[in-house]
Order: structure tokens, then C-alpha cells, then sequence
């Protein structure tokens, strides 16, 4: 058995700032990833991270309030205020701190860091390289984490690459640690820690399409969920505006953002027509854009009724090549198209998973010594919606608050090195488990792809970016359906080293729990709000819904327990949302 | 019917085999369809054991460098199509041994990116602002960042085949990213370490890693680069950038 002081799940930028955060206050820590740490999703963020400097010459006003009424408002009102306040205000000295760390931000010409316009910002305050923001960033922070590993006058800082985290064990309310499964070997290991983080990510691929990574499924989220940490606001999901079609590659909102424009089938720019983006246009947040690109293509107003066109051709080669190449390389190797002559075909797909594992505003969770970060978590900051750019600044505000939480709650707990017997259980069940679905005999033996694509498509069509009872309803029932086909899923193979389908097996069961939950809050859950838009119940309904939503699973009754929670409002009045 | 792809992949599991084979693969084409997409519908529909590495899908986290049809590729930026008219060729990078398929064994690679100091080294502790950076003294790391560390090149260059103590063109990269930019005041040791017998002079110029890269990067180039200030530093006078 293994044992650190702190485990850190996943090495995306919430899991390396956590780490470097708990290794800075000389605490021993350790990163589990299922892929090498740079392999992360957070590198393919594209457009930005969002920090009120004010360095844009249009931006000289901007402040953390705007900043975070920005973000409050973006939200749909349904983000808790001071968890906002806290995370603006951390953005300027962690963006300054990725910058002394040598992230190569573009500049402007005095030097300063250069900032672009973002939808729904006031303010141009979205720092960026050309359009691989994600990618320096990840780097930086990988270089930094190496930094650390390095040093010989702190507490050790370890990595565990391709070790994949199947279970998190739980005793009396109290983290132990987690059983991995190391890929490149096949063993499973059992790791004891005091305090464990999980920075694992967002849920995408429940959906079909999606621009997530293939490894960004619900696994992070289901583990604590079936260790009985409850979720939040998992109804809330994302449609960026624009992925690449047909294949669902993200293309930045900085394409918007630099002044692209999106038009329908008669060349026209349509979001004029909507009171809703009929100001800011383009720039209007995502949620609003996604709604009325679908309603154009549901209008016949779309391109071969199927897509928008994104048309960036009048930036001019110059501007293309400097701060979209990434995008124009996406596009002509993805869509055989050259952006600079031809305009993209686009349009809204599954991206970001605004609930996740329901943490307070330090990582904290219910159960003591576990905490979460990034988009895994849902503190929340986003609410019904998030703001372009302000994903890649909380996984670095909330990773390092956490890692600093975790750090502190190690260094005061007594009573260390507990929980033996609880992890050697866990350790032979999961043993047990992959033999169940690696060899035992199925009466009607299911494939994993076939549940795992029927699902897509049902969260997809009846999940999306409208919803309605009925079709919610069905929704519900298909997952049930699923969730009854996966139990005669078999793998196939039962050899342990690098064993993919046996992986997307243990992910594709983790999704259809996660799916649940989703179906079943945006079921319950009506009105509409930021993201989430239910036809049957057009309007915002604060009265009733101004809350958040919360699903428990409780492993004695193998079923979830729906609740409620209070937003924290205190600073700004929730009023009609208009761009 | 959909025209169909036919491949031809590497198998091997040092556990239990006693050499590789290559196995053929037939499966529809649509659309689209990229040979990392292809590998998906194998393990989905054909054969759950195929063993291969993925995550972004879209050429941007250097999971799945792979030989394809000759060359050093990504398998999610390369289209199936070139698969319908003659079977392709699917191999692991070379180099580095073989976990499983086509999944090798990093470890070396990462030995070397640790070997060169991969981080910022600033003489001077940090303002409270952003230290300042021109316009064109960040252009100098343009294209160097682009690097996603796929090892592509890596496995192109003959010289990682010959020395595993070889720091590597995707390391060199990385070396020189540090060395020109504005905001580093390590050169001294950056060149002591990218100097030694087994640092830049083991690069015989042969250009693979420059042909290899699938984000256009020269490697090559940065390497070039790293001789230069190596020969200025220890030959000719103080060092510059």
C-alpha cells in the first residue's frame, strides 16, 4: 500500500495547482493521472484566461466588481456571490504568478499582458496566447509541478503517471484514500492519504457530440457520488456555439471575440434578430448564442439545415494567422476548410459541465479530508452558465485554494495513517469487480459502445439545449433502460495492461450514473435558467428555483435523494438577463 | 456500402508474446473518419484488445504519435481515407520499448525533459505586475510553445535510436525555449547541460525531427541555436542570446 499526506486526482491545471499549493506549505503530495500529465484536457483550451488588469486600452474601467457582477449575471444569478468575490478576486495575482512562472501570454507593445474581448465580459479581460491559451498554461504549470519535484528543501512531491483512480474510500464520513489501476502494468494498488483532491474534470462525453477529450467522462464525479458525496447543478450543461461540423472540435469564442461573425444560410447575421444578443451580438455569452444558432437551423435558416457559418475571412490574413492559427490549422485538417477564404461550418455542441461535486468556496466537501477543483467541482461560480475564459482561472483559483485547505487540514489532523482494513476491502472488491466484467458469463451480452452511443444520442436530443417534460421523461426512462443493459456488459478482453475497453467500460457506467442525475434535475427543475431552457417553462422563476440543486446517492438503497439548497446572494439583485 | 479502410497494425504484449505480428483491420469508412477514430471502431466492434494511447482528439495533447503509412504522425490529425485505395501500416514510435501495441514506454523521454531544467529560471524575484516582454521578444518563443511534446521527433531522429542518454529534439526544444526567452537568466546553466556528451553535438543534422513534427515546428533549428550559443559561450566571448 502506498501512502502520502495528500493525493492529488488528476493533472489538469486544477490537480497541478492543488499539488504545487500543498507542496508549497511543505506538505508531502502525490499526482495520480490516467495520462501523462500534459496529455490533460485543459490543454485545448483555446481562447483565454479572464483577470480584471484593465491593460486593454479599452479596458482601463474594469475592476474585480465588474469582473464578478460579469460573472454573477453570466450565471444566470443562480452563482453564490461571495464564492464569486473570492474568485475574482484571486484572478489578477494568478495570472500575475503564471506569468513570473514564464506562461508565454501574448503582449501588448508596452509590454504589459495583452487582453482580448470575451461574450458576456464588459471589459476586454481575456489574456491569451494567439488562440493555445490552455495548452502554455498547462505546460507552465506541468514545468513548474517538475520545479517542485525537483527541490530537495521541501517535503516530496511525487507523480503517478497512467495510474487511473476506479474508487474512493470513505469511512465514517472520513477520506482514506483511493484504489488505482496502473495502466501500463495492470496492477491495482491500494494509497492511503489523509486528504485526497480530485481535479478531474468535466463530463462531456455523456453527451454526443462533444468537444471533450475522450478521457473527460463522468468518472471523476460518479466516484465520490457513489462514495456519497453529493453533486450540484449537474442540469446545468453547456452548448459552446460553435464546434467544428461535423466533428465537434471546440473553435475558440475568441474567433468571435477578434470579431468573426456568425451567419445563416442567406448570409445574414441573425443574432440581430433576437432581443436577447440583438446588442451584443457575437459576443452575447454562450448559452444565448447556442439557443438562437439551434433556432435558426430548427427555422430551415441554416446551412444543408445543419450548420451556421463562422466567418472570420474579414479579419484579414494577417490577424488570422497571428491569433487564430490553431483555429485555421483545425479547420483545414478537420473540415477542409481555409477560414481565410472559406467561412467555418459550426454549430452548438455539449462543452462544459457547469454542476459537478457540490464543494463550499475551499474545495471542502461533506466528507471530511476530500476536496474537488475545476470543472469537476461546483462551488458555484459558474451557475447556469459560465463565462468564456473563466474556466481555465477556476481551476487555478480553486486549485490552489484547495490544495491550501488540504494542506492545513493535514497539518492539524490527529490520529494519521488510519483506515487499513477499509482500503484492503476496497482494494479486493475493485480486484473483484474487474474480474466480473472482464470474465464472468453474461446471460445477454451487452457492448459497451452500443449503450455508451445510445446514450450520447438520447442526452443529446432530449437533454440539450431545449428541454420539455415529455422529452425529459423518455430521457429518464432510456437511462434506466441503459443502466439495466449495462449490468450484462462484458469487456472481452481480460488482460490487464492498457486495457481501453475495460477502462470505457468503468467510464461509460460512471457516465449513465451522472446522466441520471442530469435528467432528472433538469426534470425537476422548472423554469429556465442561464443554459438550461425549457420550452414548457419559458421564464425564470426565482420564486420557486433560485436554488441549487442537489442529488445524494446513498449506497445502502442504491438509489439517489434529491434536495435543494440555497444560492448565497448579498451583493447584486437577480434581474432580467439581456445582452 | 460504405467504402472501407484497411489497415494493417502492429501487436505485440511482451507478456505472453514472443515477437510482434501485424494484424489486418477492415471497417467502414464515413466521412471525417481519422485513423484515431479508426482505432475507436476497432476496439469497439473488432477487437477490444487493441492497446493505444488518446485523449484530445484534436492535435493538441500528443497522446497519439504513432508510424503511419511511413511516417510520423498523429493518428487523430490523419484521415482514414488514405486507407481505401491500399492497406496502410499502423507501427508504435520507435525507441522506446513496447508497453503494449501500439503504446511505448515514455519513461526515457520524461527522464530526459527533467535532465533540462524545464522551468523559468529569472534571476531577480518577481514584481508585483508581469515582468515585461516586448511584442517581439515574445515572438522569439513563437512556434517553440506550439510543442506538444508527441515525441514524433524523437522517434524520427536516428541519434535517440543510437545514445537513450541523447537529451532528444523535442527536449532541445524545450531547452531552447528557455534560452531565448527575454525573461530567463539561467543561459550559463541551460548550455552546461545541453552541452554534454550526450546534449546537442550528438545531433548529426539529419532533419527527421524537423520533417516529423506535426505542429510545424524546427527542432532542428532550436537545436542549431543551442550549438551557437553553446560554440559563444564556451568558445568565443560571454554569452548572448
Amino acid at each position: 500500500m502506498y501512502y502520502h499526506d495528500v493525493l492529488v486526482v488528476g493533472a489538469g491545471l486544477a490537480g497541478l495547482r492543488a499539488a504545487i499549493a500543498v507542496n508549497q506549505k511543505n506538505v508531502n503530495v502525490a499526482v495520480l493521472s490516467r495520462v501523462y500529465p500534459v496529455r490533460s484536457h485543459s490543454g485545448a483550451a483555446q481562447g483565454g484566461i479572464n483577470s480584471p488588469l484593465g491593460n486593454n486600452p479599452r479596458g482601463g474601467f474594469d475592476s474585480v466588481d465588474k469582473h464578478a457582477f460579469d460573472t454573477v449575471k453570466g450565471s444566470d444569478y443562480l452563482a453564490d456571490q461571495p464564492a464569486v468575490m473570492k474568485f475574482i478576486g484571486m484572478a489578477p495575482e494568478i495570472v500575475y504568478e503564471l506569468e513570473h512562472w514564464g506562461c508565454p501570454f501574448d503582449r501588448n507593445p508596452d509590454g504589459t499582458l495583452a487582453q482580448r474581448p470575451f461574450g458576456g465580459a464588459g471589459f476586454p479581460r481575456t489574456c491569451y496566447a494567439a488562440d493555445k491559451t490552455g495548452h502554455v498554461i498547462l505546460h507552465t504549470l506541468f514545468e513548474q509541478a517538475v520545479r517542485f519535484e525537483q527541490a530537495s528543501e521541501r517535503e516530496n512531491f511525487k507523480f503517478y503517471d497512467e495510474w487511473l483512480v476506479t474508487r474512493l474510500v470513505v469511512e465514517d464520513n472520513i477520506c482514506r484514500g483511493v484504489i488505482a489501476y496502473h495502466m501500463p502494468t495492470g496492477k491495482m494498488e491500494a494509497f492511503m492519504a489523509e486528504a485526497v483532491i480530485f481535479g478531474t474534470g468535466g463530463a462531456g462525453r455523456i453527451y454526443i457530440p462533444t468537444t471533450n477529450a475522450g478521457i473527460s467522462t463522468a468518472l471523476g464525479m460518479a466516484i465520490p457520488y457513489w462514495a456519497g458525496v453529493p453533486v450540484k447543478d449537474m442540469e446545468f450543461v453547456q452548448f459552446h456555439p460553435t464546434t467544428l461540423y461535423p466533428c465537434g472540435i471546440l473553435m475558440t469564442e475568441g474567433c468571435r471575440g477578434e470579431g468573426g461573425f456568425l451567419t445563416n444560410k442567406n448570409g445574414e447575421r441573425f443574432l440581430a434578430n433576437y432581443s436577447d444578443s440583438a446588442k451584443a451580438m457575437e459576443t452575447a455569452p454562450r448559452d444565448i448564442v447556442s439557443r438562437n444558432m439551434r433556432r435558426e437551423i430548427l427555422e430551415g435558416r441554416g446551412i444543408e439545415d445543419a450548420w451556421i457559418n463562422l466567418d472570420i475571412r474579414h479579419l484579414g490574413a494577417d490577424k488570422i494567422m497571428a491569433r487564430l492559427p490553431g483555429i485555421r490549422d483545425i479547420s483545414m485538417n478537420f473540415a477542409g476548410v481555409d477560414p481565410i477564404t472559406q467561412p467555418i461550418p459550426v454549430r452548438p455542441g455539449q462543452h462544459y459541465t457547469m454542476g459537478g461535486i457540490d464543494t463550499d468556496e475551499n474545495g471542502a466537501t461533506s466528507v471530511a479530508g476530500f476536496y474537488a477543483a475545476g470543472e469537476c467541482a461546483c462551488v458555484s461560480v459558474h451557475g447556469g452558465n459560465r463565462l468564456g475564459g473563466n474556466s481555465l482561472l477556476e481551476t487555478l483559483v480553486f486549485g490552489k485554494i484547495s490544495g491550501m485547505a488540504a494542506a492545513d487540514y493535514v497539518t492539524s489532523k490527529s490520529g494519521l495513517k488510519k483506515g487499513d482494513a477499509a482500503l484492503k476491502g476496497a482494494l479486493q472488491a475493485e480486484e473483484d469487480r474487474f474480474k466480473q466484467l472482464t470474465e464472468s458469463p453474461a446471460e445477454a451480452p451487452e457492448r459497451a459502445a452500443d449503450i455508451r452511443n445510445e446514450l450520447g444520442k438520447v442526452m443529446n436530443e432530449k437533454v440539450g439545449i431545449f428541454r420539455k417534460e415529455d422529452e425529459l421523461i423518455e430521457a429518464f426512462k432510456a437511462v434506466k433502460g441503459l443502466q439495466k443493459r449495462f449490468k450484462n456488459v462484458r469487456v472481452g478482453y481480460s488482460g490487464r495492461t492498457f486495457n481501453n475497453a475495460l477502462i470505457s467500460t468503468l467510464e461509460l457506467e460512471a457516465n449513465l450514473a451522472m446522466a441520471e442525475v442530469i435528467v432528472a434535475g433538469a426534470a425537476s427543475r422548472k423554469e429556465s435558467r442561464g443554459s438550461h431552457s425549457r420550452l414548457d417553462y419559458p421564464t425564470r422563476n426565482d420564486k420557486e428555483f433560485l436554488r441549487h440543486s442537489v442529488y445524494t446517492w446513498s449506497p445502502e438503497e442504491k438509489k439517489t435523494k434529491p434536495s435543494w439548497k440555497p444560492v448565497q446572494l448579498g451583493i447584486w439583485e437577480p434581474k432580467e438577463r439581456k445582452y | 456500402m460504405a467504402p472501407t479502410v484497411k489497415l494493417s497494425i502492429f501487436r505485440f504484449d511482451p507478456a505472453k508474446d514472443k515477437s510482434y505480428r501485424f494484424q489486418d483491420f477492415d471497417l467502414p469508412h464515413s466521412p471525417g473518419l481519422t485513423m484515431l477514430d479508426a482505432m475507436f471502431y476497432i476496439q469497439d466492434y473488432i477487437d477490444p484488445s487493441l492497446a493505444f494511447r488518446y485523449s484530445c482528439r484534436a492535435g493538441i495533447c500528443g497522446s497519439c504519435a504513432m508510424h503511419i503509412d511511413g511516417s510520423y504522425r498523429l493518428a487523430c490529425e490523419t484521415p482514414s481515407s488514405i486507407a481505401l485505395d491500399r492497406r496502410v501500416t499502423i507501427r508504435p514510435l520507435a525507441h522506446m520499448p513496447i508497453v503494449r501495441d501500439l503504446v511505448v514506454d515514455f519513461t526515457n523521454f520524461w527522464k530526459q525533459y527533467r535532465k533540462i531544467m524545464p522551468y523559468l529560471m529569472p534571476g531577480t524575484p518577481p514584481p508585483d505586475k508581469e515582468r515585461p516582454q516586448t511584442p517581439a521578444e515574445r515572438q522569439k518563443l513563437d512556434t517553440l510553445i506550439d510543442c506538444i511534446l508527441c515525441a514524433a521527433c524523437h522517434a524520427s531522429c536516428p541519434m535517440t535510436g543510437s545514445d537513450e542518454d541523447y537529451i532528444g529534439p523535442a527536449v532541445l526544444t524545450k531547452a531552447n525555449r528557455f534560452a531565448v526567452d527575454s525573461r530567463d537568466d539561467a543561459l550559463p546553466q541551460r548550455l552546461q547541460v545541453v552541452s554534454d556528451d550526450h546534449g546537442v553535438w550528438r545531433c548529426h543534422t539529419v532533419f527527421n525531427c524537423s520533417l516529423a513534427c506535426p505542429k510545424d515546428i524546427d527542432p532542428a533549428g532550436s537545436i542549431g541555436n543551442l550549438k551557437r550559443l553553446a560554440t559563444k559561450n564556451f568558445v568565443g566571448r560571454s554569452p548572448t542570446k
